[in-house]
């Protein structure tokens, strides 16, 4: 029974992973950006959501704020800093890692550096009782939205006008433009929506794991890890390498707690050995 | 070309103020002159992939770090001298290049950079993991001065020690990028499949660079770690190696010049900004914003631009 524990917890944390990563990979594949800022979305999202809970008591609220406002910023610092870096890595490297460091700073102001926990929905409170151990009904509902935002991503990028939109930009930008698709405002929506993905992430991991500074860093290096081993630009990639990833760092967490990052990075560089583009990469 | 002299003479000034500075200002900028060094040193080479042969390495520190950990290693745990621990570092450093350039190289652009991150995040976790020997994230303190004979134990004889290794190594790498194999680096660096058809064995040739890259990464290192008396897994994280990337694009990539000033300019606006304000993470990532979008070359692209505008065409 305690394997079957830790299989949940792998995929509960596989599909927060998802959330942050499914971003990250659309952009990069995208705008070939590579976000350093994405888990200062996620931590920063997580901290709005806090907020608005602590006042309003609203978990539906908290997730809609958070999203909102970090989509908000994902689409000025796309429209503003990066738009003039028009597929030119190093400028928009550097741009977001200096956001990295004013998101980090600006939140260890505002909500200082004791971790925080974001409380459950009290619909979701309670247990689920497996054999001897009980599962808390919370990382259930983890694993229904990751499925379910997995689903409607794929759905949206197959079968929504936009979707194809997206897939055509993915595939090669400047023939998309001069097809007459606004590559332009794609952009500046998939920045914004992977921003937001981000901060729901952010949100949703309030009750299972804590919020303090450098959690934007732990998040950006596992998205990084995820969209390493998928592939970058591929949401199936970004969703088999989440759940790998979640499960690896809980099994290693449990069963190697003296190498636990060592069991994430070693079969991350074993991938890439054999895959240099990932499992679902393209070159 | 009439800038060589120019370059040639800023070359001359700039050593003879670092040769006289420690008898101009306080024993603490010594120390803090050393450090600006060091990361200049450390910039320069992963300039020399970035800048010359065109890979983007977000692992760098890897090779700093391995070099740094490896004088802590064998001169707190297996008590040898220094003749022993800083060319062993060097070598370690070299072979580590080696391991992660066999490995690196099968892929290029993004799917590079993240290849090296991950590979360095293996190293880190090792130093961060491996508490019986390396203590994880409380680190090693208690590194001694290296001694070659006369004692390096103060401020300003150290510096001095730093300052000579820096000049030989600098020399070396000018030597290097210069040279037949230099300039094929940037041929490589502009065109792959151009220098390929003209018969170069490019895998070789940027096989070569990343191994020279990291051996003057792990001379940075061992450096450092003396400096400090202290080695801890922060040498060998993504931020180190992130922090040498900014280093090297803020000054200019693709001069040796340009990434050493970026590095010392960092380290000087980390050390003044966090004794002015507590918020200078905040200052720091405005300036790199700022910087970027009004210096996108780099520091060293802003002057050459400059003067090249007054010259007229």
């Amino acid at each position: 029974m305690i394997w079957l524990i830790h299989v949940l917890n792998g995929i509960a944390i596989g599909m927060l992973l998802f959330l942050l990563a499914a971003g990250m990979s659309l952009i990069y594949g995208l705008m070939k950006i590579l976000n350093l800022t994405h888990g200062s979305f996620y931590l920063v999202g997580g901290y709005i959501g806090l907020t608005v809970m602590q006042r309003t008591g609203s978990f539906v609220l908290a997730l809609l704020a958070a999203a909102a406002v970090i989509g908000v910023a994902g689409a000025v610092i796309e429209r503003f800093f990066l738009r003039r870096f028009h597929f030119d890595e190093l400028p928009q490297t550097l741009i977001t890692f200096g956001f990295l460091f004013i998101f980090a700073d600006a939140s260890l102001w505002i909500w200082g550096g004791d971790p925080l926990m974001l409380r459950q929905p009290r619909m979701l409170a309670g247990s689920l009782p497996l054999g001897d151990y009980g599962y808390p009904y919370y990382r259930f509902f983890l694993i229904g939205v990751g499925l379910a935002f997995a689903a409607a991503l794929w759905w949206f990028q197959e079968h929504t006008r936009l979707g194809t939109m997206l897939r055509a930009g993915v595939d090669d930008a400047e023939i998309a433009r001069a097809l007459g698709i606004n590559v332009s405002l794609l952009f500046t929506l998939v920045f914004a929506a992977g921003a937001a993905f981000a901060a729901l992430g952010g949100v949703l991991a309030g009750p299972v794991l804590s919020y303090y500074p450098g959690a934007d860093f732990d998040a950006l290096i596992l998205a990084f890890v995820v969209v390493i081993v998928g592939g970058l630009g591929s949401l199936r990639g970004a969703l088999a390498g989440a759940l790998l990833v979640g499960l690896l760092d809980d099994f290693g967490k449990a069963f190697f707690p003296q190498f636990a990052l060592f069991t994430v990075f070693v079969p991350m560089a074993l991938i890439l050995v054999v895959r240099p583009t990932g499992l679902f990469g393209r070159r | 070309m009439k800038p060589r002299i120019e370059v040639l003479a800023a070359c001359a000034v700039v050593l003879v103020l670092l040769l006289v500075l420690p008898d101009v200002v306080r024993p603490y900028y010594v120390g803090l002159a050393t450090k600006m060094l060091i990361f200049a040193l450390f910039a320069m080479s992963l300039d020399l992939l970035l800048g010359y042969t065109g890979l983007a390495s977000l692992g760098h520190a890897a090779f700093f770090g391995t070099a740094a950990y490896t004088i802590a290693l064998l001169t707190l745990r297996g008590g040898v001298t220094s003749w022993v621990a800083f060319p062993t570092s060097l070598a370690v450093a070299t072979v580590t290049g080696g391991l992660v350039a066999v490995l690196a190289l099968r892929a290029r652009g993004s799917y590079f950079l993240m290849i090296t991150f991950a590979l360095a995040q293996v190293v880190w976790s090792v130093a961060f993991g491996w508490r019986s020997l390396t203590n994880g994230d409380d680190g090693m303190p208690g590194v001694p001065r290296p001694d070659f004979g006369w004692s390096l134990d103060g401020a300003t004889p150290f510096y001095y020690f730093t300052l000579a290794v820096f000049a030989v190594a600098a020399l070396l790498l000018a030597a290097i990028v210069s040279s037949p194999f230099g300039y094929a680096l940037r041929g490589i660096r502009d065109s792959e499949t151009r220098m390929q058809a003209l018969g170069y064995d490019v895998w070789r040739y940027q096989f070569v660079a990343f191994v020279l890259a990291a051996a003057f990464a792990g001379l940075a290192g061992a450096l450092y770690a003396y400096l400090n008396r202290f080695v801890s897994p922060d040498d060998l994280h993504v931020i180190q190696s992130a922090e040498a990337l900014i280093m090297v694009i803020l000054g200019g990539a693709g001069t040796l010049f340009g990434p050493a000033i970026g590095a010392a300019l960092i380290v000087f606006l980390e050390d003044y900004v966090s004794s002015m304000t507590e918020h200078w993470l905040m200052v720091l990532g405005a300036i790199y914003v700022l910087v970027t979008l009004f210096a996108p070359r780099g520091l060293v692209g802003l002057v050459t631009t400059h003067l090249r505008e007054r010259s007229g065409p």
